[in-house]
């Protein structure tokens, strides 16, 4: 495997604010690699720094082998991005957002119309191929803007919270697309907040605050690594309850109404539990990435 | 160099193709307001107007101001264009983000909508010159381009659009909001439009002539009243030598200060 983008000591400062802290990670060829984090952890300056649009302030940078402060134009031309924020061209339809943005990659005018059309089609765009943008709903918009980002067929995806206040149908076709994508060997870097949209879809993430990695892995080996398969939540617990299942030597966490065990071997804590203080209600699941999340930054709200 | 010419040139495509999507209503007001201009100015004020002198010449009042009224025109579409034009695509519609993450560079955008707003000022102030010439073969004889040097205009028209639309870019480089180009068209194109040699010969101006000298629309008018009247004189390598230069320089500040602008 090779790894098409490489950050070493990567720094980000906008004034004061450390947007992005030394950090440093590979993608590999042909892997999903998602950046998960909440707003503001520093997501969308790392793809900005990727897609040569924002410069690096400290430390190195390659993409597919070359440095994105000498070779932008080169770089640039192997990506496809789908930004965060919407910015289809309101002048244009559809179709012709696809074309004229074809140009600005150089290609011939009948490769773009074929492209356009093929990926209409792949987006279920083709009925709304000649409406004005903003008659467009966001859903419509998401999946255009997805398109658009594959139109020069590029080497790598970068989609920056591609699902973002999308329904559930638009969300799946997303997600569907981009496991297409992934299997005809495309890279496809992703930003969301959504833990069970990273845990669907990487290969590998990092988790990251305030600028740096929290954790870095493959979802279901970093979910067993830190809070084990499965999670007992209790409802009801006084205080010897909490204090038993503490003895237990399971991580165990409070929020306002229930605690959480994080186990490999919930059935039987639960059996034992039960007979032992059978007022408490308690309910077993899989873990999943939110509990990784929520182990490593707290279960308090943020702000 | 040749990528940035590519770039440049898909930019200028973006809105070329925009405009000629609604051509007819772009082009209606170019078409009417030379129209309104010679019967209320040319006609209805210029009838007053005796004496008039230019360039050592005596002439009536309508063929002073037809050149006049298209070098207007080429300061008012490039001057519009890379202000309101250049500020709603660049902040409101984000297009300038969108075009960056292809391989054309910010600086390419820059050009390429410079670009555009000269092609604009081309384009309109063709137009006038057109009407200006059909309106006065039927109606007012006294305009007579007879000179073919009227041929050289609609280049001069771009060359000084190309300095009004670098001009124009400095200034969406640095207002903080849509609002703030109040400015620029009161304190600097308002001055022009009515000292800058369109209305009235700049001579009339007696101690405040030099001043009128300073103003870049004085020699965009200069060129092209000339060249529709024939006349040449130092003067007009000087002018322009004059917009030559201003162009240059505002094309690098602007394109510098965009770039400051926009990358973060
Ligand atoms: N252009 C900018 N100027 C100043 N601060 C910025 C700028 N862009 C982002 N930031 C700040 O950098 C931090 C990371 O932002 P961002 O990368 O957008 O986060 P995310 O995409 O993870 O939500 C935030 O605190 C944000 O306010
Ligand atoms: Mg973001």
């Amino acid at each position: 495997m090779s790894s098409v983008v490489v950050a070493r000591g990567l720094v980000k400062r906008f004034g004061n604010l450390t947007a992005v802290d030394h950090i440093d990670f590979n993608i590999e060829q042909g892997e999903v690699f998602g950046f998960l984090g909440p707003n503001g952890a520093g997501k969308s300056t790392i793809i900005r720094m990727i897609q040569c649009v924002s410069p690096v302030t400290s430390g190195s940078l390659k993409v597919l082998n070359m440095d994105v402060q000498k070779q932008p134009r080169e770089i640039k031309a192997r990506l496809g991005v789908a930004p965060q924020d919407d910015n289809l061209d309101p002048d244009f339809s559809v179709l012709q957002n696809l074309t004229s943005y074809a140009r600005y990659f150089n290609m011939p005018k009948d490769l773009a119309n074929q492209r356009a059309n093929e990926l209409l089609e792949f987006m279920q765009l083709e009925e709304k191929r000649n409406t004005m943008i903003d008659d467009l709903s966001g859903g419509m918009k998401r999946r255009l803007i997805v398109a658009r980002a594959l139109i020069n067929d590029p080497d790598i995806i970068i989609l920056d919270e591609p699902t973002t206040g999308l329904d559930p149908q638009a969300r799946h076709l997303i997600w569907e697309r981009i496991r297409q994508l992934k299997q005809e060997g495309s890279t496809v870097i992703l930003t969301t907040h959504y833990m069970d949209e990273a845990e669907q879809l990487c290969d590998r993430l990092v988790i990251m605050e305030h600028g740096r990695f929290l954790i870095e892995g493959k979802p279901r080996q970093m979910i067993s690594d830190i809070v084990g398969d499965c999670v007992m939540e209790i409802v009801g617990a006084d205080d010897e309850a909490e204090e038993y299942l503490r003895s237990t030597g399971k991580q165990v966490e409070r929020s306002a109404d229930r605690l959480y065990l994080y186990s490999n071997e919930c059935r039987n804590i639960e059996r034992d539990f039960q007979e032992l203080y059978p007022k408490s209600q308690s309910i077993i699941r899989s873990s999943t990435m939110e509990d990784v999340f929520l182990r490593l930054t707290g279960r308090r709200l943020r702000e | 160099m040749i990528e940035m010419g590519r770039g440049m040139m898909a930019v200028w495509r973006r809105n070329a193709d925009v405009f000629f999507k609604t051509w007819k209503t772009n082009f209606l007001p170019s078409i009417f307001e030379p129209l309104l201009y010679l019967v209320a100015m040319g006609l209805g004020f210029g009838s007053l107007v005796s004496g008039l002198i230019y360039a050592g010449q005596p002439m009536e009042y309508i063929r002073f101001l037809a050149p006049g009224l298209v070098s207007i025109s080429a300061m008012y579409s490039g001057f519009f264009e890379c202000t309101y034009g250049s500020f709603v695509r660049m902040h409101y519609q984000k297009t300038f983000d969108a075009i960056v993450a292809t391989p054309v560079n910010l600086g390419d955008v820059i050009a390429g909508e410079i670009l555009w707003g000269a092609s604009k000022s081309l384009i309109n102030s063709t137009i006038v010159l057109i009407v200006i010439a059909i309106i006065g073969w039927i109606l007012f004889p006294a305009i007579r381009f007879t000179s073919l040097t009227i041929l050289l205009i609609p280049p001069i028209a771009f060359l000084a659009g190309l300095m009004f639309s670098s001009l124009a870019m400095i200034f969406t480089a640095i207002v903080p909001n849509i609002d703030s180009f109040n400015y620029p068209f009161f304190l600097l194109i308002t001055p022009m439009f009515l000292f800058g040699g369109t209305f009235f010969p700049i001579s009339q101006l007696g101690v405040a002539e030099p001043f009128a000298y300073l103003l870049p629309l004085t020699h965009a008018t200069i060129l092209i009243r000339d060249l529709s009247l024939g006349i040449s004189s130092i003067l007009n390598g000087l002018s322009l030598l004059y917009i030559i230069i201003l162009t240059t320089i505002a094309f690098y500040l602007a394109i510098r200060l965009m770039k400051k602008r926009l990358t973060r």
